[in-house]
């Protein structure tokens, strides 16, 4: 690990002029993905801003138009456990509980989870080129090991994925986060937060180098009874997802009138198409549709030689998931046979 | 001559120091086993290390040091947590609880640790401390009841001896005591 000052600012404002003091300076709030790349000498701040007593982030309060305002550093267990979230946004708490262990749920925050790093190899090995890590050095997964990689949205600068669940449902969910920076406070929709390669991969996310998340805010909620996040991986816990789907639909009767389903493991950001999801307004859920809505999802997709198989593993997680929704069965992130 | 800028990236930087003008150890004071102790620490030290390098609290074990093994395993304010991604200096003022701390003061084991030893729920013992923290943090939350609960609640705790079954068989002993009384 690298040397680095360190500053624990008391308030956002002063955060705000730390993290603005050096380019090179970053934040730190749980830091259960920060000191693993410091390890590696991934990251290698010289000044470590620390926001986990910054006053007003650590609590879950109504928003006054029917949503929920989870303060960045409320931690993935607080957030997973709260009756309002377990009741209202039970596919957030799900999905929440189906990543990492207890332990690391217990320091991980809601900021810093939305902003961890990938967990492409090669990222993760300072000894070798990597265009995230380094720009313009070449992507040594295209043609090297990419079990774990993107089928959707890749580049040919970056075929990396998003490892976060959690992100997963709060895409489908439609949560917006809420930032601070130099400028001002603004709101950026979780669709447009994090990115696509392109170009740039060395950019994770739209959120810029001076600005700190303050909270996610969560809609009214709409998707309490059918939703379920399936998470497949290689292991039965304590391991990253495969694939995984988090799927909400509202219904009237045996028709559906809206649905959002947000995919996970399979691209740089939280996968989501709209149009796909339209395809079920008015429907009665049936396999035929399901499998309809699955093939537009994965319109375009792309294999890179170890991941070919991701693309018919997303296919049936998107129908199965949708047929745990439609019936009221949601996965169990305890029993993992999935029904 | 050597590739400097090939070392680095390897992760053996020379030691350049902290930037100019800062302080190389920050004062924070943590209330380790029920011991208030004031510290002088580098702000790279985790609590990890400070335990085993600089306290010779060696009850606590390094696995894996990234977050992917549970060795580490220690209670912080009273949650289980993994040390070796904790940088000791962000957790000033807190109280940590390590393998050392859960006895009683007179010996007297902590009823995991009694039930570790009367289910045989380990063999070599390396994971030990850190699944015995861990378990205890689990009966704190409360969320775990059935085995298959406990099961995927000590998932951060892997032991390469497979002494699992015997582990949830001391925790489920522990838990149906605990809903006894
Ligand atoms: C072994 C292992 C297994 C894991 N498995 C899973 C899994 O299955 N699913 C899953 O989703 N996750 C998993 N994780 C990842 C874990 O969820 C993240 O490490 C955690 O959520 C990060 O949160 P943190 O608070 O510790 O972030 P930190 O490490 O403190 O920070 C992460 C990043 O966010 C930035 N940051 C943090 N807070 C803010 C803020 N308020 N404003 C601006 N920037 C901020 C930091 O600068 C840093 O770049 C796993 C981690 C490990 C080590
Ligand atoms: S996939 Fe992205 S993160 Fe992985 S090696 Fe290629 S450029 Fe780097
Ligand atoms: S040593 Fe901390 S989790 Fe392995
Ligand atoms: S007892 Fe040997 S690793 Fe668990």
């Amino acid at each position: 690990m690298n040397r680095f000052s360190y500053a624990r600012p008391g308030s956002v404002a002063d955060a705000l002029r730390e993290v603005a003091s050096s380019p090179a300076a970053k934040i730190i709030a749980g830091g259960t993905n920060l000191v693993d790349l410091m390890k590696y000498n991934v990251e290698r701040p010289t000044h470590l801003v620390d926001v986990s007593r910054l006053p007003g982030l650590k609590s879950i309060e109504e928003t006054g138009e029917g949503g929920l305002r989870i303060g960045a550093l409320v931690s993935n267990t607080s957030a997973a456990y709260d009756t309002r979230v377990q009741e209202r946004y039970p596919l957030l708490s799900s999905a929440i509980l189906a990543g990492a262990t207890a332990q690391l749920r217990n320091a991980a925050t809601t900021g810093g989870n939305l902003l961890q790093r990938t967990r492409c190899y090669y990222f993760y090995d300072a000894a070798v080129p990597c265009s995230k890590r380094e720009p313009g050095t070449g992507c040594p997964a295209k043609d090297g090991v990419n079990r774990i990689h993107a089928i959707l949205g890749t580049s040919d600068k970056c075929i990396a994925t998003h490892p976060s669940d959690m992100a997963v449902a709060l895409a489908a969910l439609e949560a917006v986060v809420k930032v601070a920076g130099p400028r001002g406070e603004r709101d950026i929709p979780l669709a447009d937060f994090h990115r696509l390669p392109g170009d740039t991969p060395e950019k994770d996310t739209n959120l810029g180098a001076d600005e700190i998340i303050l909270a996610v805010e969560l809609p009214e909620a709409r998707f309490a009874k059918n939703y379920t996040y399936l998470k497949l991986r290689d292991r039965l816990s304590y391991a990253f997802a495969l694939v995984s789907v988090a799927a909400a639909l509202e219904m009237d009767g045996d028709k559906v009138v809206e649905a959002r389903i947000a995919l996970g493991g399979v691209a740089h950001k939280p996968w989501r198409v709209p149009e796909a999801e339209v395809m079920l307004r008015g429907k009665a859920p049936d396999r035929m549709v399901f499998e309809t809505v699955a093939d537009r999802i994965l319109l375009g997709a792309k294999g890179y030689g170890g991941n070919d198989f991701k693309i018919e593993l997303a296919r049936r997680a998107v129908i199965r998931a949708l047929s745990q929704a439609a019936a009221g069965t949601p996965q169990s992130q305890t029993d993992k046979r999935i029904q | 001559m050597a590739d400097l800028e090939f070392l680095a990236r390897q992760g053996f930087a020379p030691d350049a120091g902290p930037p100019k003008g800062l302080p190389d150890e920050i004062p924070i004071t943590l209330t380790i086993n029920g011991e208030r102790r004031a510290l002088h620490v580098r702000p790279w030290t985790t609590l990890l290390d400070l335990l085993r390098e600089d306290l010779s609290l060696y009850g606590t074990k390094k696995g894996c040091d990234h977050g992917q093994c549970g060795a580490c395993t220690v209670l912080l304010d009273g949650e289980r947590i993994n040390s070796c991604l904790a940088l000791a200096v962000t957790k000033d003022g807190s109280e940590l609880t390590t393998v050392e701390g859960l006895a009683g003061k007179d010996g007297t084991l902590h009823p995991m640790q009694e039930a570790f030893i009367e289910h045989d729920a380990f063999q070599c013992g390396y994971c030990t401390p850190g699944q015995i923290c861990s378990a205890v943090g689990l009966l704190k939350e409360g969320h775990a009841k059935t085995r298959e609960e406990i099961r995927e609640m000590m998932s951060g705790n892997l032991c390469r001896c497979g002494a699992y079954t015997n582990i949830v068989d001391a925790i489920e002993d522990v838990l149906a005591k605990g809903a006894a009384k």
